[in-house]
């Protein structure tokens, strides 16, 4: 498991500051110096770190699915041997139809699955004949699978960074 | 679909998901590796964030190592009972989004807290409050995310 890197009060100003995003202007991080108290250099150096040691996953555009044409998405389950689970992971998780792959615990019998993937499409038709082509590359790697799609959004709120 | 988004949109969707410059003029640089001059990039992120096509442009940080926890949990909810477990789930700060989903396992739900050992706190609440069971499922491994325009 990854141990928690070591951050500081100014780590955490930076990240108050840029959580909602970066400014859209020509010198972003001269933007976020200004705001935090620190020399633009210093930002840069901070986020650097910060990036290297996986505190920030990445820097850039987040797209929402919905605009991309991905009108269907499905969370699609599996359950595979310990043993491929790793290779099949990095294999689900490098389609370009699939946002988030993960490896997750099993609850046998009830829940024999233990990885996810959030499967996209225009429409959930597509997405199933996606999964189906995912379970074809699987093959018997994959013992048992399910599609589960969303019917109602009961709560969505902003992830909230604890600071 | 992709309403109002050209190819150089898209371009700028596929190709900057991560990577973006940590330097003192980032957009004029990845603005090159793009085709794009600084402003035109700049206007164009600004554009799509105001019709909603992106959620969010900037770092995209990690809860737990930023020394906070995170959980995806689910429930079996009776159906008949389904709107009030919602309601009582959906009543902790640290629910962050639910989901209803047509499975026995019916409702999945985001928990994020600003401490590792509360999600199991909430949990707990969570099963007093409604006599159900929470299945708790924090991810072991990730895999590489994105999403782009494929075929």
């Amino acid at each position: 498991m990854n141990g928690i890197p070591a951050i500081d009060h100014m780590d955490r100003q930076i990240v108050l500051a840029t959580q909602e995003g970066l400014p859209l202007t020509a010198r972003p991080y001269h933007a976020v110096a200004k705001r935090v108290g620190l020399e633009p250099q210093e930002v840069i150096v901070r986020m650097r770190r910060l990036l290297d040691q996986g505190v920030i996953r990445r820097i850039g555009v987040i797209p929402n699915h919905y605009a991309l044409g991905y009108l269907g998405n499905g969370m699609a389950v599996w359950d595979v041997a310990d043993e491929s689970v790793l290779e099949m992971g990095r294999m689900i998780g490098d389609l370009d139809y699939v946002s988030h792959c993960y490896l997750r615990p099993r609850f046998p019998p009830e829940w024999p699955y233990n990885l996810f993937a959030m499967v996209h499409g225009h429409d959930r038709g597509q997405v199933l004949e996606r999964v189906d082509k995912i379970n074809a590359v699987m093959d018997e790697d994959a013992r048992a699978h399910d599609v589960l799609f969303s019917t109602r959004i009961l709560k969505k709120t902003g992830l909230r960074l604890p600071t | 679909m992709s309403a109002g988004l050209d190819d150089i949109d898209k371009a700028i969707i596929n190709g900057l998901q991560g990577g973006f410059p940590l330097s003192e003029e980032p957009f004029a640089e990845a603005g090159m590796r793009l085709g794009l001059d600084e402003d035109d990039l700049i206007a164009r992120i600004q554009k799509m964030l105001d019709d909603g096509a992106l959620t969010r442009f900037g770092p995209m940080y990690h809860a737990e190592k930023l020394g906070g926890g995170l959980s995806l949990a689910a429930m079996k909810v009776p159906e008949a009972d389904f709107d009030a477990v919602a309601e009582k789930v959906n009543a902790h700060p640290e629910v962050a989004h639910n989901y209803a989903r047509d499975h026995a396992f019916n409702m999945w739900f985001v928990l994020a807290t600003g401490a590792p050992g509360r999600i199991e706190q909430v949990i707990a609440a969570i099963e007093e409050e409604t006599g159900l069971k929470v299945y708790n499922m924090p991810k072991i491994e990730e895999f590489y995310i994105g999403l782009s325009f494929g075929a």
